[in-house]
């Protein structure tokens, strides 16, 4: 594989975990807790969209068979999206959606923070743009752990349980496969190796002020970058992609 | 008595001078029940209005449109935001105007109680149903209440921005396959209808229409509203190649409007009476999503609370 192509294919993990967590995030338009969240978590979403519109042009190009950015969002079935686990897993309640939210942010901030320096100057200037949106996102998600942690019996026993449901799926941000290494190599990305540390200690510390504990898993589930994605990323696309498929090669 | 009706009367001069009734103004009761009453029921059609749209979010065939929606949706629970905080100042608070939209006590704009069956049911919301809220709230720019006033001011904005959006989903899909177009004529079928009702009854039949004129809370009828709308709209269907369901829609050289069907004012009522399409499913879903979110609000309020004390405990140690 070329360089450029392999390029392409890591851009397409950033660029599905924006899409699939947007997706996810936009499904609680209109049946938020409190008008002023549904319009935060809406943000979050719009953020997360344009993020993915970017990273997937830009993926689109470097694969270089003409695929727009909607040719890869809705014409690829599951085992070609490359989106970690996490950000596929269902909204749950509130407290689901938090966790999931902040466990990610905290993975993409720290990404983010480093991409901004990547060698690829085009996506460099991408993350510069998304940093700005993540901090914000983090600053969200981090609060509302600190809230629903350190606010009633309810909700701190409803947060505690969201985080023993996702823990399992931390692992795969900071692990890294052979293409992660090559991307760290060029100098493109992260050594993920490195970013092992800093991220458990900055999920850590807002636990700790949430007066929540940090599971204690002895597994870690793998799979989503390389195509093997949990039960419920199908029914995601396909809502998704449903025009897409049942009205093939229109303009909308 | 003497000063109830010197106020009364300084009250109506003002309207009669066209300046802004504000909060801290007298103002009789009725005329803030009729404001409290309108301003939130804007609020709710707003709210619930987010509703039948947000049911294509997850299916917009693409990632532009799929932005555009969502950002429009998110508007309108912007605009239910400021119109709960423009009711709040009549001295009103949110939580009992939501109570009063789930107990039924409050109505909602009845539009919001069809369903949305296609992706053209977006472009047709977007182009009649927001095209018809625009016709209202550009009068209601002018209304004689302060806070309502400039709400519009800022809501009528994004309104139209909506509209045009509205409009270029029919026109793409106008433009498109067979299917696309039957799609975009199947909404106008559905739509058309139901966006004229929106203007409320008929201009014999509407119990407010009367005295709102008076306080200049309305500036003008629920009839000359819709037919302000039919004339706008008839020429844009044209243009889109899409038929008007309406088989006595005809032009009237004399008067230079439109003259159009009865509307099936049963119908209306039904749903007024809370037995259109969506009625139930709209506030149940409006019930559940407060309901699901009681712990949620619980959670940030003793967490507020908490902080509060800590604070204040440390200032004694300090």
């Amino acid at each position: 594989m070329e360089t450029s192509t392999k390029l392409g294919a890591y851009l397409l993990r950033l660029g599905d975990n924006t899409l699939v967590l947007g997706q996810r995030l936009a499904e609680w338009c209109g049946h938020g807790p409190v008008l002023e969240q549904d319009i935060a978590l809406t943000n979050i979403s719009l953020d997360l969209f344009g993020q993915t519109r970017s990273l997937l042009q830009y993926a689109g190009e470097l694969e270089g068979k003409g695929r727009s950015e909607d040719d890869l969002a809705f014409l690829r079935d599951v085992r070609e999206f490359r989106n970690c686990l996490l950000v596929e897993q269902p909204n749950g309640d509130f407290a689901g959606t938090i966790a999931r939210q902040f466990l990610f942010d905290s993975f993409h901030y720290l990404l983010l923070e480093f991409l901004c320096d990547s060698t690829d100057k085009h996506l460099a200037s991408i993350a510069k743009k998304s940093l700005k949106e993540v901090t914000y996102h983090l600053r969200f998600s981090s609060e509302w752990m600190i809230r629903l942690g350190d606010g009633t019996e309810v909700s701190h026993h409803k947060i505690q349980a969201a985080l023993e449901d996702l823990w399992d799926y931390t692992g795969e941000l900071y692990t890294p496969d052979e293409l992660d290494s090559e991307m760290a190599f060029l100098g493109v990305a992260p050594d993920l190796n490195k970013l092992r540390e800093p991220y458990l200690r900055k999920v850590e510390a807002i636990l700790d002020t949430a007066t929540l504990r940090k599971p204690a898993s002895a597994f870690l589930q793998m799979g989503g970058k390389t195509g093997r994605h949990s039960e419920h990323l199908g029914h995601l696309l396909a809502e998704m992609q449903f025009l897409q498929r049942a009205y093939p090669g229109l303009t909308w | 008595m003497e000063k109830l009706h010197d106020l009364q009367q300084a009250f109506q001069a003002k309207i009669d001078a066209d300046e802004k009734i504000e909060p801290k103004d007298w103002m009789p009761d009725a005329y803030r029940k009729t404001l409290i009453r309108q301003i939130s029921q804007h609020a709710h059609s707003e709210i619930v209005g987010m509703l039948p749209e947000g049911n294509w979010i997850s299916r917009a065939p693409s990632l532009r449109r799929k932005v555009a929606l969502l950002a429009k949706v998110q508007d309108e629970a912007g605009h239910g935001l400021y119109l709960y905080s423009a009711a709040e100042t009549l001295g009103i608070d949110r939580e009992t105007l939501i109570d009063d939209l789930h107990t039924g006590k409050a109505k909602y704009s009845s539009i919001f109680n069809y369903p949305t069956l296609s992706w053209a049911d977006i472009g047709a919301i977007g182009w009649l149903v927001d095209g018809a809220a625009i016709m209202n709230q550009v009068m209601l720019t002018r209304t004689s209440y302060g806070p309502y006033a400039r709400a519009m001011v800022r809501i009528c904005k994004e309104e139209s921005f909506h509209q045009r959006q509205g409009y270029e989903i029919l026109l793409t899909l106008c433009r498109g396959s067979e299917a696309q177009k039957e799609m975009a004529q199947d909404a106008l079928n559905r739509w058309w209808w139901p966006s004229l009702m929106m203007f409320g009854p008929s201009d014999k039949e509407s119990q407010h229409t009367e005295q709102s004129m008076l306080w200049k809370i309305k500036r003008k009828t629920n009839d000359e509203l819709r037919q302000q709308f039919v004339d706008a709209t008839v020429p844009q269907a044209e243009f889109l190649g899409l038929s008007i369901p309406d088989p006595d829609l005809k032009w009237n050289e004399e008067t230079g409007h439109y003259e159009f069907g009865e509307i099936n004012w049963d119908e209306f009522w039904q749903v007024v009476k809370g037995n259109g399409p969506c009625n139930r499913e709209r506030i149940k879903a409006r019930i559940k999503a407060h309901e699901e979110g009681a712990w949620v609000r619980e959670a940030a309020m003793a967490y507020a609370k908490k902080r509060k004390e800590r604070a204040t405990a440390a200032q004694k140690v300090a």
